[in-house]
């Protein structure tokens, strides 16, 4: 391997000597941080675990305040959006640029949906006092500490993963302009295949904090 | 890696799935199965997990050292969550007050 | 001797001139070097609260300051010098420099994330000196519920905030080296030709990405408690405080071998260099580093033993850290045996090699007597922990740090700096410190608390001695903030490989060009083949 100054290109950026090992570098890299976000997210599962062992009974009462339909529903949206993102990087890599763009906005309305919803979810909990530190009253228990330990880890979940909904949404929009002015093509669109893993990854989070948070001992109602 | 590019089907299939999985995780929450409606719960979301990782995600064209990391995160995630429950599930088990 | 005149050859450091060429570098060396200068800002600041406690301690009535302002003193301490000047400094000032160099690349593998992580350094400094110009926070460094989520009234929220932001400086520094190192190394470069600093790092970058993010989420719901009232560790809902614990050294305990893995690495470097021979046992070297961050994460409860953790718990951890020592004992015998029948000089890198060995070697097994359980009750929270953790941070990483300052200075600089100066201030260090800390492993076994700032008058000896010996550590850090400076202009201008050392970072000029190598380096040796080596003292041509 001779000398190294070429001319810097996206798809060869000067510190890399190939497209290959651009590519490959980029991937590993972008694994690399959904292994940071899974210890990030982890820390909030650890405390749930923790707490629903310590005090299964007033978390089962407390999810069966949740709408499980909307859970459902709202689930099944997000997979849909998973759908429509996995056509998006298939259509990047056959270099269909129209077909990209169509998948890219249907992956960020659903997206968007999803985030309605659950706004709307946490407007319901707000009526109903259900938000700790603001009046916080559940019925049908005595332990209204632990009830608030619920909700507490309710809100701090389901709000850290839609705050990743929102940058993901913002980052479909700026993939969805760079591909409307051509920035991408079959030979190169890694940043597309990376915003598919983020968005995945965002879609596995919820997948498990569904029936984590709303399907517990359900069969109790 | 330019990983070889799936079918609109092989998708389609994996998305329907996902989707019978969900509906069936809500129903089976409304059985009494003890203390595996816990089992059921995280299993099917992890059958979930596996197809969005496996498909959509394309791990399965992944190298090994990709692998390596996904399995290294769950692993680590599963070590601070069992050597926490670790203490919190045997405190008093030694008899001493406090302890 | 060429004193005077700098090389006209164009290297990183003339090939553009300009702040927005500085801010905006994507170049490594020179983000290695923004690094230096903002790490050495902060290492100031600790020790500007390092020497008000040390006066503070001269008296054992405490007239300086009220307990509430020293509770902020050691608070501000700690977070200052541990996730503002330890956590970055080999990797950051000294790893960024070297090593794309060492591996034969010509860059690290994302050179604006890179940049963005010296921001956000910044950016996290700049609100943790917000919190501590605007009163401060006084809940020692580690933040222990609930005493920072629902009673202190100092400024946790920003110093929180500072610190989350500087964590994901760690994190992307820590990614962007796992995949350099995996995707850009040079033809033949295999991973048992590395030299064991890019292991030590290898190990440090894979702890900074798992452990880091645990730090993260816990800080912001410590957050979320102060601004929201989620109040996820406060007891009185039926949460518990231990569970911050947990989550909070599950992190700090890999932390600490973030802060010494580099500082070992930079010892593999020195040792063999001024022995002029390869490491003895390479292998057994570099897996050490892999070991010692695996293990490292599975001892983190020996910080709670008194905290209301299971004492079944407590077992399980205490035994676990003795298998942590192994590693670190494994790499201070093969430092021992390369030296044995080696050629051995005592250059100013190599004194401070020495000091970590023998200063680590104590703070480690000192590290053993906290992990029985049973010392530990007696000496937790008492300034024997204080002594023996500021024997590996101090005694052992900082003097890492020196070492590697003066060992790679040539190459960043093109300079020399001056041995006879240099010498005298490692000496200083070295007897200041050992003064100062010292006294420390007495006094923390006769009982004097940590954090406190009253004590009984008995103690006051040993105090003083302790002061005395800071301020002798102080000035030994200040003469080569001086002579340092001094040699930018000043010093013996440097040829590519003044020591003889091996690497390939040795085998480009001194300061290098833009891009590193003028041609990349194919690889066909072992990563310390004196055999090769062309000593370069005065620049050539």
């Amino acid at each position: 391997m001779a000398s190294q100054a070429h001319v810097e290109t996206l798809a060869v950026r000067e510190q890399f000597d190939t497209a290959h090992q651009q590519q490959d570098a980029s991937t590993l890299g972008m694994w690399i941080f959904l292994l940071t976000e899974i210890m990030f997210f982890g820390g909030m599962f650890m405390m749930y675990t923790v707490y629903r062992a310590v005090y299964p009974h007033v978390f089962g009462l407390a999810s069966s305040t949740l709408n499980e339909m909307i859970g459902a529903v709202n689930t099944a949206v997000l997979l849909c959006s998973s759908f429509t993102m996995v056509l998006a990087v298939r259509g990047a890599q056959l270099g269909r640029r129209r077909t990209v763009m169509l998948f890219l906005i249907l992956t960020i309305v659903l997206g968007l949906v999803f985030l309605g919803v659950k706004g709307f979810e946490w407007n319901q909990k707000f009526q109903e006092h259900h938000v700790p530190g603001l009046a916080f009253h559940m019925e049908g228990t005595s332990q209204q500490g632990p009830a608030q330990l619920f909700f507490s880890l309710y809100f701090a979940m389901t709000g850290l993963h839609a705050l990743h909904m929102v940058l993901g949404c913002g980052l479909m929009l700026y993939l969805l302009w760079r591909t409307y002015r051509g920035t991408y093509s079959a030979e190169y669109y890694t940043p597309i295949d990376m915003g598919g893993l983020y968005w995945h990854f965002v879609d596995v989070i919820w997948i498990f904090l569904f029936p984590l948070l709303y399907l517990i001992d359900r069969h109790l109602k | 890696m330019t990983h070889p590019i799936d079918s609109v089907k092989t998708y389609a299939w994996v998305w329907a799935v996902l989707l019978i999985l969900t509906a069936l995780t809500t129903a089976v929450a409304h059985i009494d199965l003890g203390v595996f409606s816990v089992v059921a719960a995280l299993g099917i979301a992890t059958v979930k997990m596996l197809l969005v990782a496996l498909f959509f995600m394309h791990i399965r064209y992944s190298d090994k050292l990709t692998k390596l990391v996904v399995l290294g995160g769950l692993l680590w995630l599963g070590l601070l969550i069992v050597l926490t429950l670790a203490d919190v599930f045997t405190r008093g088990w030694l008899g001493f007050p406090g302890k | 001797m060429n004193t005077a005149v700098m090389p006209e050859r164009e290297n990183y450091l003339n090939a553009s001139y300009g702040l927005k060429s500085w801010l905006l570098t994507k170049d490594h060396k020179r983000i290695a070097l923004l690094y230096l200068i903002t790490i050495t800002l902060f290492f100031l600041l600790g020790g500007v609260f390092a020497t008000l406690i040390r006066l503070e301690l001269l008296s054992p009535n405490g007239h300086l300051m009220s307990s509430d302002t020293y509770n902020k003193m050691f608070t501000m301490h700690g977070v200052v010098m541990i996730f503002f000047f330890l956590i970055p400094s080999i990797p950051a000032a000294i790893g960024n420099f070297v090593l794309p160099m060492m591996i034969g690349a010509r860059d690290l593998a994302f050179p604006r994330i890179n940049l963005l992580s010296w921001y956000l350094l910044v950016i996290g400094g700049l609100l943790a000196i917000f919190a501590m110009v605007s009163g401060g926070v006084d809940t020692g460094w580690t933040f222990y519920t609930p005493y920072s989520t629902s009673y202190s009234n100092t400024w946790v929220i920003a110093t929180a905030l500072g610190i989350f932001v500087a964590g994901f400086s760690s994190i992307l520094t820590g990614l962007n080296f796992i995949v350099t190192i995996h995707r850009m190394r040079a033809p033949g470069m295999t991973w048992f030709r590395m030299p064991l600093f890019v292991w030590a790092h290898y190990a440090t970058s894979v702890i900074q990405v798992l452990g880091t993010p645990v730090l993260a989420v816990t800080l912001v719901l410590v957050l979320c408690e102060r601004l929201f009232h989620i109040g996820l560790f406060d007891p009185a809902l039926g949460g518990d405080p231990v569970l911050f614990q947990h989550l909070f050294w599950f992190y700090s305990h890999p932390a600490v071998y973030i802060m010494v893995l580099p500082a070992m690495g930079v010892v593999s470097e020195l040792v063999s260099t001024f022995s002029r021979k390869a490491i003895f046992g390479y292998k057994f070297v570099a897996f050490s580093s892999v070991a010692i961050a695996v293990l490292g994460f599975l001892v983190w409860g020996h910080h709670m033993f008194v905290s209301g953790q299971s004492l079944y718990a407590g077992m399980v951890f205490s035994f676990l850290s003795y298998f942590v020592a192994i590693p670190s004992a494994i790499k201070v015998f093969n430092w021992t045996a390369t030296l044995y029948k080696g050629s051995i000089s005592f250059e100013t890198p190599m004194l401070y090699a020495f000091g970590f060995i023998g200063l680590f070697t104590i703070g480690g097994l000192t590290g053993l007597f906290v992990a029985a359980l049973g010392v530990d009750i007696h000496v937790t929270d008492t300034y024997f922990v204080v002594a023996h953790f500021h024997y590996i941070m101090v005694g052992g990483a900082i003097m890492a740090y020196m070492g590697a300052i003066h060992f790679w200075w040539p190459k960043m600089t093109g300079r020399m700096y001056p041995e006879g100066w240099a010498k005298l201030s490692a000496l200083v260090i070295f007897l200041g410190f050992n003064l100062t800390f010292f006294p420390q492993f007495i006094l923390g076994y006769l009982g004097m608390p940590r954090r406190y700032h009253t004590y009984p008058d008995e103690f006051q000896v040993l105090h003083v001695f302790s002061t005395a010996g800071a301020s002798v550590l102080a000035v030994g850090y200040f003469i080569p903030l001086v002579y340092l400076l001094w040699s930018l202009r000043y010093g013996k201008v440097a040829g590519a490989n003044p020591w003889g050392a091996t690497g390939l970072e040795w085998q480009t000029a001194s300061p290098p060009p833009v891009h590193n190598f003028d041609v990349t380096p194919v690889v066909d040796c072992d990563a310390y083949d004196y055999s090769r080596v062309i000593r370069e003292v005065v620049e050539i041509g």
